[in-house]
């Protein structure tokens, strides 16, 4: 690797200088140290890529595994298991089967399944408004829409309470903390989060519903096979905590991006069309897409900026790559109608983000009812004033106050 | 131009449904990629290299020959 520069590891996460910018770091990583030593959370070192051909090609190889559990992979977080990609769910997970436990739970992810899922999202994002109405500006938009539309979505989609939404949003936080939590709250709210869950799996066995955990436990694979018990419980976690904790942080960053210079707004106001296009733009340009994904070598591998030696541990940066000049035309400018956009906000290859098409169906529904009911929506606030949540696996904004 | 796709590569993502819908569908059953017209007419071709562009699982192929 000899365009790995002899210098310190940088500390992983990288800074960023406001809530909308990227990490300076970013681009000199890109140009100049394609592959650099990063510290973690958890003080082992990994080597981060954030080219936009060295990440599409490592999250695509089964080289790069994501046995982050093996001897020698970095730990992300200093607890027991090192964090969310080793965690009890990330490996009962693995157990099922990658391949099968996808085309089992695929289903529910189809296009046509979204198409029949948008007009409820449009009904509670419509009555999320009526509530941000009533209340008044300014008003915070995380907590009137951003947060509890994706909760109600995934809840309603695993027939799960929505009583219990507060309960599942603590746990998800916590399941996702890099350093907010102690490894002790971290291994209890994941038994409280398993025993609730392992509840709510018995009650869909005694009382099926129309809904993902009740016909998961009545399908079985292509040989006959039923989902294990863990492997259900594990699934509505997954689920939980993936379905509403990053959906919730890019509807507040999406309108947060079109907000701060407010021709975007604009443009997208006079012409809805443009919402398809211009979500994915937004997917594309987040500037705080989260920690990245991790992956672990077992043998040595060569990718177009250099050899990666067998034992290393890789982060791929997603977003640093969103914004590589050599894979998009004018990659710093936020352009609403890019099209093609293949943005890896998603990851890609095989363990892609399994939940994207709800993801962006709900971005494109809250869109579309926003720029209908409050076209003249504005921050509140400067733009320079909003603040990221440290210290989480994602990307997210404290709140996002604004005024119509 | 005639496509081909790799159903054991599909992950399900659906991009290429919502793009190109006289094009590609998807198996109720488990969200894997039905290609419908393996040689579209010209004027879906934009729909179709996008698709192809944007498949998260890089499972559909071009072959622009003829």
């Amino acid at each position: 690797m000899s365009d790995v520069p002899i210098e310190q590891p940088l500390d992983y996460p990288l800074p960023a200088p406001a809530a909308l910018e990227p990490p300076a770091e970013w681009a000199r990583l890109r140009q100049q140290c394609p592959v650099a030593r990063v510290k973690l959370p958890s003080g082992d070192e990994a080597a981060l890529v954030t080219r936009y051909e060295d990440v599409r090609s490592v999250l695509a190889d089964p080289r790069f595994t994501r046995e982050l559990n093996a001897p020698g992979a970095a730990r992300i977080i200093d607890t027991e298991s090192g964090g969310l990609f080793n965690s009890p769910v990330a490996n009962t997970l693995a157990a099922e089967g990658h391949a099968r436990w996808r085309r089992m739970v695929g289903k529910w992810f189809t296009a046509r399944r979204m198409a029949a899922l948008r007009p409820g999202i449009e009904a509670t994002a419509d009555r999320l408004v009526d509530g941000m109405l009533e209340h008044g500006q300014p008003a915070d938009l995380v907590t009137h829409l951003a947060f509890p539309l994706p909760v109600w979505v995934i809840c309603d989609m695993l027939g799960a309470p929505e009583s219990d939404r507060d309960r599942f949003a603590h746990w998800s936080d916590v399941t996702l903390s890099l350093t907010e939590y102690s490894g002790t709250e971290i291994d209890a709210a994941q038994h409280e989060f398993t025993a609730c869950l392992t509840d709510l799996v018995d009650t869909k066995r005694e009382q099926p519903g129309d809904d993902l955990l009740s016909e998961l436990l009545a399908v079985t694979d292509a040989e006959g096979r039923p989902m294990s018990d863990a492997g259900l419980v594990a699934t509505a976690q997954a689920l939980l905590v993936a379905g509403h904790e990053t959906t919730a942080s890019m509807i507040a960053k999406m309108v947060a991006m079109l907000l701060a210079d407010r021709r975007h707004w604009e443009r997208l106001a006079a012409d809805r069309t443009l919402v398809r296009t211009a979500v994915e733009e937004i997917l594309r340009f987040d500037p705080n897409g989260g920690f990245g994904l991790p992956r672990f070598l077992h043998e040595d591998a060569e990718i177009s900026s250099g050899l990666l030696p067998s034992g290393t541990t890789v982060v791929c940066s997603m977003a640093a790559a969103n914004r590589d000049d050599s894979a998009f035309e004018s990659a710093g400018e936020l352009d609403l109608g890019r099209s093609p956009n293949p943005h890896l906000a998603f990851g890609a290859g095989a363990h892609s983000c399994l939940g994207q098409p709800l993801a962006r169906t709900e971005l494109q529904v809250v869109l579309d009812v926003l720029l209908r009911r409050l076209p003249t929506l504005d921050l509140a606030v400067g733009a320079d004033e909003l603040r990221r949540v440290e210290g989480l696996v994602v990307g997210r904004l404290h709140e996002l106050p604004v005024r119509w | 131009m005639r496509i081909t796709v790799d159903e054991v590569k599909c992950c399900g993502a659906g991009q290429c449904v919502m793009v190109a819908p006289d094009v590609f569908d998807q198996r109720d059953e488990d969200g894997v990629v039905v290609l419908l017209d393996a040689e579209p007419p010209a004027v879906l071709r934009p729909a179709v290299h996008e698709a192809a562009s944007v498949c998260p699982a890089a499972a559909i192929a071009l072959d622009r020959r003829g």
